[in-house]
């Protein structure tokens, strides 16, 4: 198996991805230890999964459901849900605002 | 020759305040000294609760009052939601974070009367084997300051080992209990996936998660595992199974009818032969008390490693993704370099064009594995091997290891992958530095894994805590 | 020599009104309420909070699934779609990629046109944002309200090829959802948004060229939805004639309408931001829908708008009169109370309004068919006469012939000039026979 190359320029399309700030710095660094991962990963490859199904839990649960009722006990109040939080206006939660129309 | 109360264990300690010998206050007041002569030095506790004496004092009104709380302080990792204290996971993303709810772990050893009596550290989101990996400092390994206590619930093992609390909870994705268990040279227990309810648990892998103790003994470790686990409404993917009294179960005299297997692949080429040695040793001992215990031979732990490290770095990099630093917590640049390492992978391991090639593949080989260890079960009651290849390792291990914690935990990591239950157990000692069994059974034999660890561990003498700690 | 034809699938979600959210207790019914009063560790993403899915939401959807023709599939589970948005949450949506509840369905049109339905599928809603200037910043607030509500995506195949097809098909998709009582799709509330995707197939003399797409987003009204979609279809148009731009993968783009100024505009997107990274939801176990479950959810429905249609033209109301009367509970339960009465004219009573079904139906209808001479008197000498003036039919129906009954009743309904009652005629013709 061909060693996988991963550049700074795939780490910072996948920081856009992740929403997470890197500076040059880490790029480099991230690029040559995601190869390194990578290599372990495609170790992978040399196990044969023709027909086989993928597993994605192991708790052999099925239909789990709840019943259509609010759950008063668990609601918190605006005061609580906003606790947390740097920045609020009049009950909402603030962010700087995303911009997403071009004006033609 | 009377024991100090950090000496008793939590069976003792419930007698003791059954007989009236100390109250829960002085219980709690006995540790809290400790916590404040060591701590400063293990750095095992990131929050001590201020309110611990007077939650004691309630205790002892109620025992007062005829009734029979736990009594007894416990410690918790930082990463379960708790009211009234700061909850962190070890990273500054969450520094100062004071959780709305409370987790069910913490809530269940509440109801029974327990005292939370602080949180302990870890590695930042559970991301590690090391304790290295917190934002707030690496704990310290009570057997050798200079060396790491393991993780990522390094803290919590540090504590019970330092003797700084009778009993702490940790919780396990692949070896986070079992292996800083092992290198503080105490017992760690892993439950099934989805015997005790991960809610109000701050998410690593989502799909391998589980919340478990880290005690001085297997007993203690079984009786605190029969309070935290069951089913939750609140959490879907909680067992049904009903809960046994497993420390009552806790019955054999002797091995015999029990069948164990021991992996050849899991004594690997590189680990140290006193290792190796320290293995057949406690497979001879199995022998010596009734079992049978046979040579067997399993997919290549290696392959775990590759399955692991995509399944877990998936599901890190979208459980991660709710702390936006918009709602609560700090911004994502607050991440470390090792959680930063994580969510990358996983969201390129997803990504458009790669999911084929990583997820879905470790997904198939994970089917394999499930289906490996589920014929092992047909034959054989418990397989046995290391937690870990060697003893602690020294501070700054983790430097430029982007896969130290996968190679650390490699031997445990099928094991959480098939979401098996499992209990870590002291097996002896390698250069003074305590090495760990794992006693590892199919998923919902609680009772039974926990019954040949605590026989194993009542009949050896491996069970010791470090000299510096005595006092 | 050009000619034109538009393309269009349409994506539709509907908000189900259920009592709680989809993955928590918070009550469902988030309009109008005081921002961020409805919320819980759950839909608010909290730390180590978890999803447990609404049973009933489940069985709503089966139902719109079921409504539309669809198959249900047995083993079905919920997927993460991954993005950034502040007004979700979790940094995902809990919702289905390759297993949705149901798919393959279809809806059909007036002209016996079927729109194939590609999937039905379950997922959360969002939060609200409202953009505003505070402090001289440009800021969007943030109400996480509607955040956990559940939500239903249908999905078209691009087999619409006209707007007054896509009108048609969205006003009877909103009809069916209504009429099955798993949510009141009310538009102005948000509770039913529509995403039509749009391109043109365009046939000239160098041959047939396809437009790239277009995907209008969050339109809430019927109106606006065949506004804009004219207006993009015109659009295409004119942009293939200036630069021959045709359909690639990757050039497919977003666009939104503004109502005031009837056009729509493009919505600029990251474009990382398309690659939701979807994989299953470790946090809930897979569904498995049984065959009986299905069978029960089935036998709930009500008759659906099409079926009423078709019944009642077999029963004798003429189509536009059946579709009127479909659509209004009242009237239909009016017509369908009185199957002795001739349907075809008590059904254009009914739409013409010329009986009022609040009052008493009778007796409007025996004025208006003025009939009901129940005089056995006057009836006994018409029926003699009936019966000696038709020896032969007579003798018919006395060998067994029952069916020529009523030919005789019609004797003597002609007789009274119309105004007997035929049931008193059909008991006095059989006395006398």
């Amino acid at each position: 198996m061909a060693k996988t190359i991963i550049t700074t320029d795939d780490v910072a399309k996948v920081g856009i991805l992740a929403n997470l700030p890197l500076t040059e710095d880490e790029k480099k660094l991230f690029a040559d230890q995601f190869s390194m991962t990578i290599d372990v990963v495609n170790q992978l490859n040399e196990i044969d999964t023709k027909g086989i199904t993928p597993t994605s839990q192991v708790n052999h649960l099925e239909n789990v459901t709840r019943p259509d009722v609010i759950d008063d006990d668990r609601v918190l109040t605006q005061e609580q849900a906003l606790s947390g939080a740097k920045n609020t206006h009049q009950g909402f939660f603030v962010v700087k605002q995303i911009l997403e129309k071009d004006s033609e | 020759m009377n024991k100090q109360i950090h000496e008793l264990s939590v069976v003792e300690l419930l007698r003791g305040l059954e007989d009236k010998r100390f109250s829960s206050v002085e219980v709690i007041k006995h540790y809290l000294d400790r916590i404040n002569r060591y701590n400063g030095e293990l750095n095992a506790f990131l929050h001590i609760n201020e309110d611990a004496v007077k939650q004691a004092e309630a205790i002892d009104k109620l025992i007062a009052s005829g009734k029979k709380p736990l009594g007894i302080p416990i410690a918790v990792k930082d990463n379960f939601l708790t009211v009234g204290m700061p909850t962190t996971a070890g990273s500054l993303v969450l520094k100062d974070y004071h959780p709305r709810y409370e987790s069910t772990v913490t809530k269940r050893l509440l109801d029974a009367g327990a005292i939370i009596i602080g949180k302990t550290n870890m590695d930042a989101w559970a991301h590690g084997s090391s304790t290295e990996t917190s934002q707030y400092g690496p704990t310290l390994n009570p057997w050798d300051l200079g060396r790491l206590p393991g993780g990522s619930s390094g803290g919590s093992a540090a504590a019970v080992s330092a003797q700084l609390v009778p009993v702490a909870i940790g919780s396990e994705t692949a070896g986070s209990i079992r292996q800083p268990a092992a290198w503080c040279g105490v017992t760690g227990f892993k439950p099934s996936y989805g015997r005790v309810s991960r809610y109000g648990v701050i998410a690593m892998a989502s799909s391998t998660d589980s919340p478990g103790p880290i005690a001085r003994n297997v007993e203690d470790a079984a009786l605190i595992t029969s309070i935290i686990a069951g089913a939750d409404p609140y959490d879907a993917t909680s067992s049904t199974k009903e809960v046994e009294p497993f420390r009552e179960l806790l019955k054999r005299k002797d091995l015999k009818g029990v069948k164990i297997a021991l992996v050849k692949e899991y004594l690997l080429p590189t680990m140290r032969a006193e290792v190796k040695t320290l293995i057949h040793n406690a497979a001879a001992h199995l022998e010596s008390l009734g079992a049978k215990v046979e040579e067997i031979s399993l997919l290549d732990p290696k392959y775990s490693i590759g399955v692991y490290t995509v399944v877990m770095r998936s599901e890190v990099s979208s459980n991660l993704a709710r702390f936006d630093g918009i709602r609560y917590g700090h911004g994502r640049a607050r991440f470390g370099d090792e959680a930063k390492r994580r969510i990358m992978l996983g969201t390129y391991t997803l990504s458009a064009g790669y999911y084929d090639a990583y997820y879905k593949k470790a997904m198939t080989v994970r089917t394999k594995i499930v289906s490996e260890f589920e014929n092992t079960f047909k034959d054989f009651d418990a397989y046995i091997g290391a937690v870990s290849p060697g003893p602690a390792l020294k501070l700054g291990a983790t430097k430029n290891e982007p896969m130290f914690g996968e190679m650390e935990d490699i031997l445990v990591e099928p094991s959480s992958l098939a979401g098996l239950t499992s209990a870590g157990v002291p097996c002896g000692f390698v250069d003074g530095l305590p090495i760990g069994l794992q006693i590892t059974g199919a998923q919902f034999t609680e009772a039974k894994i926990l019954d040949i660890a605590n026989l194993y561990q009542k009949s050896t003498q491996f069970n010791k805590f470090p000299e510096r700690y005595q006092k | 020599m050009k000619n034109t034809t538009p393309i269009i699938g349409i994506e539709v979600h509907v908000e189900l009104t259920t009592n709680s959210k989809m993955f928590c207790g918070c009550p469902a019914d988030h309009f109008g309420k005081s921002p961020n009063t409805q919320t819980c560790p759950v839909c608010l993403g909290l730390p180590g909070a978890l999803p447990v899915p609404n049973q009933k939401a489940i069985e709503d959807t089966i139902k719109i699934g079921l409504a539309l023709n669809c198959e249900i599939n047995e083993e079905t589970h919920f997927d993460r779609k991954q993005y950034f948005y502040p007004d979700l949450a979790k940094g995902y949506q809990i919702s289905q990629y390759d297993q949705p509840l149901s798919h393959d369905g279809f809806l059909t049109l007036d002209s016996g046109k079927k729109i194939r339905i590609e999937r039905v599928h379950l997922e959360e809603d969002t939060g609200k944002l409202q953009h505003t200037i505070l402090n001289g910043e440009r800021v969007s607030l943030i109400d996480f309200n509607r955040c956990g509500v559940p939500l239903v995506e249908i999905v078209s195949m691009p087999d619409i090829s006209s707007t007054e097809e896509a009108k048609e098909y969205l006003k009877k998709i909103h009809q069916i959802v209504r009429e099955i009582k798993v949510t009141t799709a009310d538009l102005e509330k948000g509770q039913m948004r529509l995403e039509p995707t749009v391109n043109v197939k365009i046939t000239d003399a160098s041959g047939e060229h396809l437009t790239p797409l277009v995907e209008l987003k969050n339109i809430n009204s019927f109106n606006f939805a065949t506004l804009a979609i004219d207006y993009e279809v015109k659009r295409l148009v004119a942009e293939f004639e200036k630069t021959g731009f045709t359909k690639k993968g990757g050039n497919k783009s977003t666009r939104g309408y503004d109502s005031v100024k009837k056009v729509t505009f493009p919505q600029r997107q990251k474009e990382e931001a398309n690659d939701y990274r979807y994989f299953p939801e470790p946090d809930i176990p897979p569904l498995r829908i049984s065959n009986s479950v299905v069978e029960k959810i089935r036998t709930e429905l009500p008759a659906l708008p099409d079926v009423i249609i078709e019944n009642l033209v077999v029963s004798g109301v003429k189509l536009p009169d059946a579709k009127i009367i479909s659509k209004d509970r009242l009237a239909l339960e009016a017509l369908t109370a009185y199957p002795g009465f001739d349907q075809t004219k008590l059904a254009s009573f009914i739409v013409n309004k010329k009986i009022d079904i609040s009052g008493n139906i009778t007796s409007q209808y025996r004025k208006l068919t003025q009939i009901g001479e129940t005089d056995t008197g006057k009836l006994s000498a018409f029926v003699e006469k009936v019966i000696t003036d038709n020896p032969k039919v007579v003798e018919e129906y006395k060998k067994g012939k029952t069916g020529v009954l009523g030919f005789l009743v019609g004797q003597v309904m002609k007789l009274s000039g119309g105004k007997a009652d035929p049931k008193t005629v059909s008991t006095l013709l059989l006395e006398k026979l």
